[in-house]
Parts: C-alpha cells; sequence; structure tokens
C-alpha cells in the first residue's frame, strides 16, 4: 500500500481524470464485448450458433451448458492436466529468466551479445515448420506423449522473452542498491535474492504471466505431441467437443469461458506485484 | 533445452534443399536450390510478402500505441481501475482459437453482430468482411488488434513502475508540462523494457498463423487473404510440399534476421551515442 500513498502526488487533475476513465470505460467495452458474445452463445439453448438479435442474453437462457461441460465432459481432467503443466512451467521459466536475465544485464562475458541474439533467433522461425522436426526429435528421445516432453517445449519457446523482459527491467534498477548491500556483507546471491529481486517484482509479474498463458493456451505443440486422452489439456480437449459431426457450440463457448477464468484469477493475483512501486523512494541518497 | 529449438531449425534447412512431399516422403533426394527458385519466380511471393510487411506494421503500431496509452491511463490513481484492468486483459486471457472463432462469428455477413451493429444501428451498408478480398485483410487484423494492445499494456504497465517518482516529483518543481514530461521522462525511462516487447512482438506478428488462418478460413477467398506463414501452412500441410514450404520458411527466417540485426545496430549506435 505504500505504492498507492506515494501515487496520489501524480494525480492529475479533475479533467485529466474525467477523461482517462472516458477512453477506459470506451476500451473496456472493445475488450468485453467478444466475450459476451462467447457468454451469449453459452446461454442459448441447443446448439443454436446464429442469431439475428443483438441481446446478449437469449430470452430461453438456459445454464445446461455449463452443467454438461463441467460433469458429463471430462473438463475436470484436462483442468488438472493444464493447471499441473503451466504451474511447473510458468515455475521454471521464472527461476531460469530470473537468474539468467541477471547474468545478462550484470556481467560481461564471452558468448553474452551472441547468447541474448541467438535467443531472439529462435522466435524467428516460422512455428509451422518447426513442428515436424519438432515431432521427430521427441520420437527419437521418447518425449512423445508425455507432459514432460510438452513442458519443455513450452519452457523453450517462453524463454527468449521471459529472459529479454527481465534483462531489460534489472538495466533500469541502479547499480548502488547492490554495492550497499555487497558493502553491507551481503554476498552477490544474497544481494541478488534480497534486494534485486523484490525490486523487479512487476517483471516477475510479467514473466509469470506470459509462461503461464504461452502453456495455457498453446493448441499447435500440444496437438502434434499428445495422443492419448487422458493427457488432454484444456486446448485440446475442446478441441475434441468441436466434434467431426456437429460442433456443440454452446458446450463449446461454456468450456471456453472456464478456461479464461483461471487467467483472470491469476492476473488479479499478481495484480499486486506489478502495482507495488516499491522503487519508490530505494534510491534516495 | 534449446536442442528443442536448434535441432528442427537445421532439420529444417536440410529438408528445404530436399524433395520432400507426399509423393517423396521416405526415400527424398537432394535437389538444390529449386525450390528457392520456384519460390522467387513466383509473382505471388511478392503479393504476400508486401501484405505480410502491411499486416506487421499495423498491427504493432496499434498494439502498442494503445498499450501503451492504456498503460499510462489506468496507472492513474482512479477509482475502480482494478475493475478496469482486469476487463481490459480479457482479450489476452482467452485462448486465441477461441478468440477467432468468435470474431469469425462477428463478422459473419447475415448474422455477425458487426453488420447487425452497421445497418441497425448506424444505418450503413453491411460489409462484406469475408468474401472481399479487402476486407478479409482486414477484418484479421481488427482481430489482432484487439487481441494484443492487453499484452503491450501489460508490459507498459511493469515498466512504469520503474520509474522513481522523484523524477516526476523533480519536473514539477521546474514547471514541466504533462505533455513535457511525457516525451522527456514517462517515454524514454519506459523504452528499455518496451524495446524487447517491441522487437518480438514484430517478429510475432510477422510469423502469425492462428488468427488470419481461423478468421479468414485459411485463405478465404480465393488464397487472397494469406500472409507469409499462413501461406507456407497450407503448402506443407494442404498440398503436403514438405520442401517446398521448408525452403520458404528459411526465406522467412533470412527476413527476419536481417531484421534482428538492423535493430540490434540501431540499438548500439543508440547506446554509443
Amino acid at each position: 500500500m505504500a505504492g498507492r500513498a506515494g501515487r496520489t502526488s501524480r494525480g492529475g487533475s479533475r479533467a485529466g481524470d474525467f477523461a482517462a476513465y472516458a477512453v477506459l470505460l470506451v476500451f473496456c467495452a472493445i475488450a468485453v464485448y467478444p466475450v459476451l458474445q462467447v457468454f451469449g452463445i453459452a446461454l442459448r439453448p441447443a446448439d443454436r450458433l446464429y442469431s439475428t438479435s443483438l441481446a446478449i442474453i437469449p430470452p430461453d437462457a438456459t445454464l445446461h451448458s455449463f452443467r454438461v461441460i463441467l460433469f458429463e465432459k471430462p473438463f475436470l481432467l484436462w483442468l488438472r492436466n493444464s493447471v499441473l503443466l503451466a504451474a511447473a512451467v510458468t515455475l521454471v521459466s521464472i527461476a531460469l529468466a530470473a537468474t539468467a536475465g541477471y547474468a545478462f544485464s550484470r556481467y560481461r562475458f564471452r558468448g553474452r551479445e551472441t547468447g541474448l541474439q541467438a535467443f531472439l533467433m529462435t522466435q524467428m522461425f516460422p512455428a509451422t515448420m518447426l513442428l515436424l522436426p519438432l515431432y521427430v526429435l521427441f520420437k527419437r528421445v521418447h518425449l512423445l506423449d508425455s507432459m514432460l516432453g510438452l513442458g519443455v517445449a513450452y519452457v523453450a519457446t517462453a524463454m527468449p522473452f521471459c529472459v529479454w523482459t527481465m534483462k531489460g527491467y534489472y538495466e533500469t534498477l541502479p547499480k548502488d542498491l547492490e554495492e550497499a548491500a555487497l558493502i553491507d556483507g551481503m554476498g552477490p546471491w544474497g544481494a541478488f535474492v534480497r534486494v534485486v529481486l523484490p525490486l523487479a517484482a512487476p517483471a516477475l509479474a510479467i514473466t509469470a504471466l506470459f509462461s503461464f498463458m504461452a502453456s495455457w493456451s498453446e493448441f499447435m505443440v500440444a496437438r502434434v505431441i499428445l495422443t492419448r486422452p487422458q493427457l488432454f489439456t484444456l486446448p485440446l480437449g475442446l478441441e475434441s467437443l468441436a466434434g467431426t459431426f456437429q460442433t456443440e457450440w454452446a458446450n463449446y463457448a461454456a468450456g471456453s469461458l472456464l478456461v479464461c477464468l483461471p487467467v483472470v484469477v491469476l492476473f488479479i493475483s499478481l495484480n499486486r506485484f506489478l502495482i507495488s512501486g516499491l522503487t519508490l523512494g530505494g534510491v534516495k541518497g | 533445452m534449446l536442442s528443442v529449438v536448434f535441432y528442427p531449425l537445421l532439420y529444417n534447412f536440410l529438408l528445404a534443399f530436399r524433395n520432400m512431399s507426399l509423393y517423396h516422403f521416405q526415400v527424398t533426394e537432394f535437389v538444390g536450390l529449386r525450390h528457392f527458385r520456384a519460390i522467387f519466380a513466383d509473382p505471388s511471393f511478392y503479393s504476400v510478402f508486401a501484405k505480410t510487411l502491411v499486416w506487421t506494421v499495423v498491427n504493432v503500431f496499434f498494439h502498442v500505441t494503445l498499450g501503451v496509452m492504456l498503460g499510462i491511463l489506468i496507472n492513474r490513481p482512479l477509482p475502480g481501475r482494478a475493475v478496469m484492468r482486469a476487463l481490459l486483459i480479457l482479450p489476452w486471457a482467452v485462448p486465441q482459437y477461441i478468440s477467432a472463432l468468435t470474431w469469425k462469428g462477428m463478422f459473419n455477413y447475415e448474422y455477425g453482430a458487426i453488420n447487425l451493429m452497421l445497418t441497425r444501428l448506424l444505418h450503413l451498408a453491411p460489409v462484406p468482411w469475408l468474401s472481399d478480398a479487402f476486407w478479409a485483410f482486414v477484418a484479421p487484423i481488427l482481430t489482432n488488434v484487439w487481441l494484443g494492445f492487453p499484452f503491450m499494456m501489460i508490459v507498459t504497465l511493469g515498466g512504469l513502475q520503474s520509474i522513481p517518482q522523484e523524477m516526476y516529483e523533480a519536473a514539477d518543481i521546474d514547471g514541466a508540462t504533462a505533455f513535457q514530461k511525457l516525451t522527456r521522462i514517462t517515454l524514454p525511462m519506459l523504452a528499455p523494457i518496451l524495446a524487447p516487447a517491441i522487437v518480438l512482438g514484430v517478429v510475432w506478428t510477422f510469423n502469425n498463423l492462428n488468427i488470419v488462418w481461423l478468421v479468414t478460413e485459411g485463405g478465404r477467398p480465393a488464397d487472397q487473404s494469406h500472409i507469409l506463414n499462413t501461406y507456407i501452412y497450407k503448402s506443407a500441410f494442404a498440398y503436403n510440399r514438405y520442401s517446398y514450404a521448408a525452403a520458404f520458411s528459411v526465406i522467412v527466417f533470412l527476413i527476419l534476421l536481417g531484421f534482428l540485426l538492423l535493430t540490434a545496430r540501431t540499438q548500439k549506435r543508440q547506446a554509443g551515442a
């Protein structure tokens, strides 16, 4: 809450606040509208996808599809798989990116530039063409149809952004803080964990959100690697609802909304770190 | 762990010089630069390339300007901003394939919400979103702008936290205007954290597959709404021309590598100046 007290000093004029509200409300509406559409489809009885009405809630709304998706489909199994996978990927990504980003930002070593550029290079290849070789590679090392394999692939693809973000954020933190900690008798590791990491909370929150999202909603790689239905993640499960004969639109829409919920919850709980304002006063003197 | 990324890269390079396709799946032979010559001789390569450039520039421009603007606005101490932040993040929270299908539904000529609003609320003519080549290019752009701004907003929000409050207080004492504070303090201080997000944003947008593919149903009408990556995907998985697609993706890779080297040099020059 220290942040909020410090921030009031920056509060703009009344008119400025009003304009900010207007713009933000317009964008909230734009952001929410398509999601409301999905909600409307989920509430429709049977699988009536098309409607010429602009009303979000249909007159004959029913929560039937939510019941179906939760209790008649293996949704909870997919949810469990996705949660475990995303949690593991997020933890590993944060640990690796926090330390690697720090090394890239504070130390000068051979291959530093090359390493940083190599991270970016991995993003340049059209993902479609990585799928076939990835399949061949995973087959060779027996990682097909395994959560570990999928997790490794997700961490590897999320790392470049995470490392670059952490590095960029560390660059904005003044070096004096660590130097002061070293003088106070902390080792380099202690200075990193006790001084630098807490200050880097906003960047850690971004990294966490990004790597969580990367594994939570990824579809193409999962499709190639997983074949056993017991291992399906949420995107694969939802896709299986878009069946071969007839798509169960209402169920699909209800499932989609349930998939978004954990992300919103995660975001709200990370909010605190994103707006922590921990650097306030940190550089005084 | 890097082998997960680098091995496929290498494999793909080798594939580009062979003739793997539906007819030559097991036994492939070396064909040299044949696929590369075929791609550069094809006039549609140049039009798809130009479209990809427009697609990338327009998308990233809106992602960054909207993202930075909303990030700065939502950082103000307004009551209810926590709720607005949660709402504004929604486009990012919805998995991409769901958003793509939702927007495709909203672009439907007869039943889509967008045309219904245009005709009923504004009394305008309905727009042939998915059947006209021009609008079928605009539709995925609108979808992708919607999808992408929350990400840049969050990055901006994170970056704003690293700006010491004292700088604004000092600027207030010096009598700086709001605009001066924005251009002299906020934007320069945001640069180190926004720069990697923008560079990667360009690369991701350039290589986008899901949105263009799903919204236009694989390049409808008549393959006129492709960008490079969907074009490659169609070659590989609809026409099974694996090596041709591999060669194509090598070209895309080289284009992006050029872009990366260019930005790296600009950054170095700025750092040196």
